[in-house]
Order: C-alpha cells, then sequence, then structure tokens
C-alpha cells in the first residue's frame, strides 16, 4: 500500500478501515542468503538496501526484542554531517543525502528537519579548532558557516552569552543538519524491506552463530536454527556479546549514554545547539518537549538506566549555557547502551571469518549515520567488498595504526 | 553506585575515576604487534561480572580492582591489587 495525500482523503471519507500492517510479522525459514542480525535503524537499512540496491531479497533480519526497540528508540534524534577527518567526513555526509531524499525513497513521513546544528565556541582557541573543522567540512563539498557572537545572538538570544566562565562567542552552524523522527526511520525501513520480500522476525535472538572451516553457515536462535553463507552483525551495544558467540574479540567497550526530555513547550528552539564547554546538546521535538543530553556514564555498563551523578552533571551543562532550562520539569530520562570503539569510530568490515560481516562502534552517533551504514553495510555484503564512503571503517585499523580518531584521545572508550 | 574502598570504606562513585578492564596484562616490551594489539585494543566486554581499574582519585589516591556486574551495578568485591 502506497501512502499519499489520495490515500489519505479516501480513507477518511471511508472510515479510516482500509489501513494495513505496515510489514509482516513473519516467521523465520529455515534458510536465507543473508541473515542480518540485529532489528534497529542499521539492521533494517541493511536489509532495505540489500533488496532495493544489490536484488538480494531471500534476506531476513533478526530481532531478540521488537524492532527498534534498543538505540533506535533511545537517541536524540539528530542528523549532520559536521565531522573532520576525511573518513568520517565522506560517510556521514553520504548520510544527510540520503536522508535528504529519505521520505521520497520510503514512501514514509520520518519527519527530516533542517533547522540546523550549531556547536558553540567559548574561546579563542576553540574558534580556531571550528573553523579548522568548518574548513575540512567545505573541502568534502559540505556546508558550514562559522558565526559570530552576534550572529548566534540573533537566531539564539536566550543564551547565557556573558556567562562568566564559559562567555559565548560564536558557533559552527551546519544549516542542512537537523533532526528527524527516530520511529518513523524504522518504521519506514521495516517496510520498504518487507515490500522488497525481506523477513523481519521479532522476538528471536540469535543464541550461536554456526563455523565451519573459517567459514559461516548459519545461526541458532530461540526460533530455530537457520543457514545462511552471510550473517551481518548489526547488534550495537551487545556486538561483542554476539560476535563472541563466534569466538571474535572486538575493539570496543559498551557504556550507558542517557538522554532527556522535558515538559512540552510552545516553539522556542529552532535547531539543534550544543554546548562547547561541557558535553550538552539540545533540541525541541514537535511535540514541543526539550530533547538532551550529555555525556556517557563513563563506565561499562550494560544496564539501560544511567547513574544520578550524571544527571547532575548534563543538567549543570544544560544551567550553563540555558539557564532558563531551571524553570522546565524533566518528563522522561532513559539509557541506551552504546558500542564504544577504541577510537571513537565505527567499523563496517568483514571480519577474520568468511561470510560474517560487522557494522559496529557507532559511540553515541548512530542515530545520523543510519541510511549510509545501511548503504555501506549491504554493499559490503553484497560485493564482499567495502563501499568508497564507508571504507574507512576497517576492523584491522586498530592493527595497522590507522585509527579514526576524531577526538585524539587515545585508546579510552569512555573518553569519546 | 557506592564503591567499598578498602582503605575508605563505602564511597560514592563520584570519587573515583574509571580506567577499564584490569584483565588484559600488559605484554613485555619485545612483544609482537599482535600481542600489544589485544593487549591495547581488544576487551572481553561482558554482560556480567567485570574485573576492573577505579582510581580513588578524590579518596586515597589508590588503584583499586573492582568486581562489578555490568548488568546491575552490583559490586562482588573492590581489593587493593599492590595491598
Amino acid at each position: 500500500m502506497s501512502y499519499s495525500v489520495f490515500r489519505l482523503a479516501r480513507e477518511a471519507l471511508r472510515g479510516q478501515v482500509g489501513w494495513k500492517p505496515a510489514w509482516r510479522d513473519a516467521a523465520p525459514k529455515p534458510g536465507y542468503d543473508a541473515v542480518v542480525v540485529g532489528g534497529g535503524g542499521h539492521g533494517l537499512a541493511t536489509a532495505y538496501y540489500l533488496a532495493k540496491e544489490h536484488g538480494l531479497a531471500n534476506v531476513a533480519v533478526l530481532e531478540k526484542s521488537w524492532i527498534g526497540s534498543g538505540n533506535a528508540g533511545r537517541n536524540t534524534t539528530i542528523i549532520r554531517s559536521n565531522y573532520l577527518l576525511p573518513g568520517n567526513e565522506r560517510f556521514y555526509e553520504w548520510s544527510m543525502k540520503l536522508w535528504e531524499g529519505l521520505e521520497q525513497e520510503l514512501n514514509y513521513n520520518t519527519m527530516v528537519s533542517q533547522r540546523g546544528v550549531l556547536n558553540l565556541y567559548h574561546s579563542d582557541a576553540q574558534r580556531d579548532a571550528y573553523a579548522r573543522r568548518g574548513n575540512g567540512m567545505r573541502l568534502h563539498g559540505v556546508d558550514a558557516d562559522l558565526l559570530d557572537a552576534a550572529q548566534v545572538r540573533a537566531r539564539h538570544p536566550y543564551l547565557d552569552f556573558d556567562n562568566a566562565r564559559f562567555p559565548i562567542r560564536g558557533g559552527l552552524l551546519q544549516r542542512r543538519g537537523g533532526t528527524a523522527r527516530h520511529d518513523a526511520v524504522v518504521w519506514g525501513y521495516a517496510r520498504g524491506a518487507d515490500r522488497r520480500g525481506v523477513d523481519i522476525v521479532q522476538n528471536c535472538e540469535v543464541v550461536g552463530i554456526d563455523v565451519v572451516n573459517g567459514k559461516v553457515r548459519g545461526v541458532r536462535t530461540t526460533r530455530g536454527d537457520i543457514v545462511a553463507n552471510k550473517v551481518a552483525l548489526a547488534c550495537a551495544g551487545n556486538s561483542s556479546r554476539v560476535a563472541s558467540l563466534a569466538g571474535l574479540r572486538l575493539p570496543i567497550e559498551s557504556h550507558v549514554l542517557q538522554a532527556f526530555v522535558s515538559e512540552a513547550i510552545k516553539p522556542l528552539i529552532d535547531g539543534v545547539i550544543t554546548f562547547g564547554a561541557g558535553h550538552f546538546y539540545i533540541s525541541q521535538s514537535d511535540k514541543g518537549g526539550l530533547v538532551f543530553g550529555g555525556d556517557i556514564d563513563g563506565y561499562s555498563s550494560y544496564a539501560q538506566r544511567g547513574s544520578l551523578p550524571v544527571v547532575e552533571d548534563v543538567m549543570e551543562g544544560g544551567m550553563a549555557v540555558l539557564p532558563m532550562l531551571g524553570r522546565l520539569r524533566v518528563l522522561r530520562q532513559w539509557g541506551g547502551i552504546m558500542d564504544m570503539s577504541m577510537d571513537g569510530s565505527p567499523i563496517i568490515d568483514r571480519t577474520p571469518i568468511a561470510g560474517l560481516y560487522l557494522n559496529a562502534g557507532w559511540c553515541y552517533g548512530g542515530f545520523k549515520a543510519t541510511p549510509a551504514s545501511g548503504w555501506c553495510f549491504a554493499h559490503l555484503i553484497a560485493h564482499d567488498a567495502p563501499h568508497p564512503a564507508g571504507d574507512a571503517f576497517r576492523l584491522d585499523r586498530f592493527v595497522t595504526g590507522a585509527v579514526l580518531d576524531e577526538k585524539g584521545v587515545g585508546a579510552q572508550p569512555n573518553l569519546h | 553506585m557506592r564503591i567499598p574502598c578498602p582503605h575508605c570504606g563505602e564511597r560514592a562513585s563520584e570519587e573515583f575515576s574509571y580506567l577499564g578492564a584490569a584483565d588484559p596484562l600488559r605484554p613485555p616490551p619485545d612483544a609482537t604487534a599482535e600481542a600489544w594489539h589485544a593487549y591495547v585494543f581488544l576487551r572481553d566486554n561482558p554482560a556480567g561480572n567485570l574485573r576492573e581499574f577505579w582510581h580513588h582519585v578524590h579518596g586515597c589516591r589508590r588503584w583499586l580492582i573492582v568486581t562489578r556486574d555490568t548488568r546491575t551495578h552490583a559490586i562482588a568485591a573492590c581489593v587493593d591489587p599492590r595491598a
């Protein structure tokens, strides 16, 4: 069923009884050409592009819970491509280009809203670093504007410009950045994949990976064994656990990241604002709630909830840049498990086991990457060779030393 | 989360700074590149008990090894490896 204004009008006149489920609740078949483990945004996007771009439709997406129940439903929905390193920037810009056409591509309202992402700077040194990053972006053909304090004040007059410790001197603006609707991204890709023949199997946890003579032969699940010569892992915070089923150790630690939403207020914050002197980012959802977050908790965790000291730290960051936040009540708080890689950049690559592919290490930046991650991972699975946009995300870069350390802090995942 | 420091007693986690898994052991200087790669980058990352380094930076300033369940944050042991 295609969605359109005519369809809406027709259903409105016929009592809304003609709508059908957007995807089938498939039962697993005994075998597939390829199995994607993990029914989040990345896994579903991978299956979608496998079917659409590479004609590989005999594919299953296995999800241990319901689709989008992990980090796809726990992020702050920010999309941007404002990276410094070439290996990252070309990938995230390809993702941004896919975001820009995603609603037409999927025939689904993913609510992509390009209202700008503004990184505030608070010192001369930080301005210079942002100018460098902006120039790096422009070299890749990406939009970047360095604003001074007056230009920031014109956009966001309510910020604490004259803060005694962290005065706002300006910001780096990517106008094409913004937000998207996280659930709609999951549902749009699920519907698109399903319509091309992909089986989306929920409540199906992978409990074993069969490897024979160094080649993958299938997976064992809570809903039976499945034969597949290509198995693709897109398991986010559980990547290490699932990869260990095949005997792999990954350069990843799992950490919890919290996010928050306030009670709904009238339109206030246009775009995404990030505080440069601490770690704090905020935007306003279409429902009116302010959505914000900060640092990861800082120690390994598989608990999808955070600790109170970090709640306090995030609130302090918010109060330092937006003092009026103190008048608002926080409505909800949640935690998601981040696959923090050792250099802060992701991995889309083959593994030492033939036919086993890995998509992991997204740290707390996986949402914006969803379309390009699926695009590049599908290319890798179909051709057994990396896509040029994602060919820096190699697993062996930790052996060769060609790491992608955007922040330059070294192999310390809780600092990325 | 509160960490039972063997020197200072039970203290709030904000007094401590985190390093990570304690089990990867530093290889000798002439070890192979693979051994160094495993030490620096590869982690078991278990969902369950993890032995990890915490520094009681705002307390006794000792490096401690805490055994903690990464699913519940229940702490099974906290020892000073040099005491």
